[in-house]
């Protein structure tokens, strides 16, 4: 891309930007390139939205909880480990 | 290192059996799911992480807190997790983890989007996405279905999505405890999110 011309962004290059744009990777350029299509597109608000949903939701999902054999088994090891 | 790190360090050294009962809740899990990105069966990865928290009891003394105690924990997971998986022989494409696959994965199949002649608007949404119904969202369907999407993902890419995500590390964190450059780390977890994003639509579009 030439400095002279900056070219817009399409929907279909956002949405590969869309985890360095939520990281705060993008260059200031590209931010604002970024942010300049988004301004525009309904669309693209819309699937910006969908991801930061999917995050937010993949928070709420519970770690499986530790086999109660499993626990007990490391409690002997740690007690072990504190006898020496 | 944190304070709060320090003093739970203090606490394991000294033997006690609720401080360190503590850590396993905290961590087993991501350990767990660490030791999965080399050794794919659920008790293989059970029995390394077994072997991780003897290694790190081991090491504790000599552990000098240069990095915090979470990542060092996790490196001995991923070292130990790596040795297992060469010794059953099992090819493990390491290069997966370091380098994610060169093949592009788009976020969005291209067909949702106008060619690149199009006159008017090339790249531009064919296929819109629409917004999702918010009663919805958290239903528990709908987590049960973000839960099999990430189960689907690649190893490299579920262990990551799984720490940032779920388990809410940083990207540094990340990084660190499997020796992931930002770009990678990066690319897995795009990769990662658009495509669980994408069972999500599918879901919800039904």
């Amino acid at each position: 891309m030439s400095e002279s011309t900056v070219e817009a962004l399409s929907c279909q290059e956002l949405v590969e930007l869309v985890t360095a744009y939520l990281e705060g990777a993008l260059s200031a350029e590209e931010h604002a390139r970024f942010e300049e299509h988004l301004s525009g597109c309904g669309p693209c608000q819309v699937y910006l939205e969908q991801m930061r949903t999917t995050i937010r939701l993949a928070g709420r999902l519970t770690v499986d909880a530790i086999r109660p054999e499993a626990e007990q088994e490391l409690l002997e090891t740690f007690r072990s480990w504190k006898r020496r | 290192m944190s304070t709060v790190e320090l003093r739970e360090l203090d606490a394991l050294r000294s033997g006690d059996e609720e401080a360190f009962m503590a850590l396993v809740r905290r961590h087993q899990a991501a350990m767990i799911r660490v030791a999965q990105i080399y050794v794919s069966r659920r008790d293989v990865a059970e029995e390394v992480v077994q072997e991780a928290w003897l290694g790190a009891f081991r090491g504790l003394e000599r552990f000098e807190g240069r990095s915090s105690f979470k990542t060092w924990l996790f490196r001995i997971v991923a070292n130990l997790a790596k040795t297992r998986a060469v010794r059953e022989a099992r090819t493990i494409p390491f290069s997966a983890l370091r380098t994610p696959e060169s093949v592009p994965e788009p976020a969005v199949e291209p067909e949702r989007f106008r060619s690149w002649d199009d006159p008017r608007w090339p790249g531009h949404w064919a296929s819109k996405p629409t917004e999702w119904p918010e009663h919805r969202l958290l239903q528990s369907e709908s987590l049960a279905h973000i839960d099999d999407a990430i189960a689907a993902l690649p190893d490299s890419q579920r262990a990551v999505i799984t720490l940032r995500d779920v388990e809410g590390w940083s990207a540094e964190e990340v990084c660190n405890a499997l020796e992931l450059s930002e770009t990678n780390q990066r690319v897995l977890l795009h990769r990662a999110r658009s495509k669980v994003r994408g069972a999500l639509e599918r879901y919800f579009d039904e």
